[in-house]
């Protein structure tokens, strides 16, 4: 473990009796009690995850707006300073190099939140296409980032002091907040399917935040909720994980993620090879008996058409799942059935997203 | 505390023998490293086991886990109960068999009793 990199929580993490793990490389906690509680605290009151592994990369400059509209799938031409935005950067065959969620402060500077094992490749991959008057700046080793989510999500800030304004739509943010004496960039997003927040903070005061919140969400119901619950929070409200649902190999149309995809936008990098008819789509499968997880062969009466890309339980509502990539073109009345260890698991299909808050 | 009326195997299994009858199931140690168990691919009665291959697949929430057989038979009786409620196992993994099988060949030399048991936890801890 003594190689791995540290998150400023960690000492929190090992105080909290966190069960650590290797985590791409970061020392990260993938259960504080129990998956399945963490899970249902974030459903039904709230949870503080530690995402300080995320990385937090800038780009500033006169053209930082062209840059990043040729960067990446979505349009950001009707973006604000104040909100945020998923989308998806792609090499020009299609693949994913990431996903990631852009912050933009002004014309001229952005902030782009991507996955913490894809960090160095991204920055590689934002530097080699860089055009016109545009810096790319890492931070990430600057700042800590806490997800508060949950519906109790305001009742814990408010319990710890906030001093600001919580940012009311979901997908915006708002700069200068302070609680107990911290000042953070507090944004309405998560990766939970729930309602919520996401903290940034300076690394040095990632510790004090944390306990603030913790203390403060004590008798609210507030769990600290590791990278597990994270995992069956994001798979029950069928997000996407880059490297399972997409990766360099499954673009973000067969993915599924059409929201984030413009083409009405006359050029970014891969939109040629994503304006191609689609091949391959996302879909996903209740389990009637057994269990799957990722890379399991999924047959569609009775023959092999593709794979599971996570697999687990959905805590929530009860029962197991799969998200699966698989032939475009499936008849309505296809017979499902996954490969588990040479046995044909029942499944039925159901619709994308399993958990969809009320 | 690990009850003193059954035998240990050094995968965290445990194993009560009556007759030419083991019936075995997991230990607290091993459902405690496991996390929640949502699933338990239980073996059928007729199954065949082999000592130290795996017989049923327990499954957590983040990881798939072989649970080996201490004993070489037929399986003649499983805990159907598991199969609904899977929580069991985390609740009371002492109490909570996963099959029985009639055995024709057992290593009890390899087997440790709970006392052992507990001290090889410690050591591996």
């Amino acid at each position: 473990m003594d190689e791995l990199k540290k998150t400023p929580l960690y000492e929190a993490h090992i105080a909290l009796g966190g069960k650590m793990v290797d985590f791409g490389g970061w020392a990260l906690p993938v259960q504080y009690s129990s998956i399945i509680e963490e899970h249902k605290a974030v459903r039904t009151a709230c949870g503080l995850f530690d995402v300080s592994h995320m990385g937090e990369v800038f780009v500033i400059g006169k053209s930082a707006f062209d840059y990043i509209q040729n960067l990446v799938t979505n349009d950001i031409t009707t973006m604000t300073p104040g909100r945020c935005r998923y989308a998806v950067m792609c090499y020009p065959d299609g693949g994913a190099v990431d996903d990631v969620l852009i912050y933009k402060f002004s014309d001229e500077r952005y902030m782009l939140v991507v996955n913490a094992a894809n960090t160095a490749k991204d920055i590689e991959w934002m530097k080699m296409n860089v055009m016109g008057d545009v810096e790319i700046i890492d931070e990430s080793p600057l700042w800590a980032q806490l997800a508060l989510q949950g519906p109790k999500f305001e009742e814990v800030l408010k319990a710890a002091g906030y001093e600001g304004e919580i940012p009311a739509k979901n997908y915006t943010f708002t700069e200068g907040n302070t609680v107990a004496g911290v000042n953070c960039l507090v944004s309405r997003t998560g990766y939970t399917g729930e309602d919520g927040v996401e903290l940034y903070c300076a690394a040095e005061d990632a510790m004090k935040l944390h306990a603030a919140l913790l203390a403060a969400g004590k008798d609210i119901g507030l769990l600290p909720c590791a990278l597990g619950a994270r995992d069956t929070l994001r798979f029950e409200a069928s997000m996407p994980l880059y490297g399972h649902e997409m990766s360099d190999k499954i673009n973000p149309v067969e993915c599924g993620v059409d929201f984030a995809i413009k083409f009405k936008k006359p050029a970014f990098i891969g939109r040629e090879a994503l304006m191609q008819p689609k091949t391959r789509q996302r879909i996903g499968l209740k389990v009637l008996k057994g269990l799957a997880r990722e890379h399991m062969p999924v047959l569609m009466n009775g023959v092999e058409v593709g794979f599971t890309t996570s697999g687990g339980p959905a805590p929530s509502l009860g029962g197991n799942y799969a998200m699966a990539l698989v032939p475009a073109d499936c008849p309505e009345d296809a017979v499902w059935t996954i490969d588990v260890r040479g046995r044909q698991l029942p499944c039925e299909r159901v619709e994308l997203p399993f958990y969809k808050r009320a | 505390m690990v009850p003193n009326d059954r035998k240990y195997t050094r995968d965290h299994e445990w194993v009560m023998v009556e007759g030419n009858v083991a019936r075995m199931g997991i230990t607290a140690h091993a459902a405690e490293a496991l996390g929640d168990i949502v699933y338990v691919e239980l073996p059928q009665v007729g199954d065949e086991t082999v000592m130290g291959e795996s017989y049923c697949v327990v499954e957590s929430v983040k990881a798939s886990s072989s649970v080996f057989s201490a004993v070489t038979g037929t399986v003649v009786e499983v805990n159907e109960e598991l199969d609904a409620a899977p929580e069991k196992l985390n609740e009371d993994a002492f109490k909570n068999f996963i099959a029985a099988v009639e055995f024709t060949e057992i290593n009890e030399d390899e087997l440790m009793d709970a006392e052992e048991y507990e001290k090889f936890c410690e050591e591996e801890a």
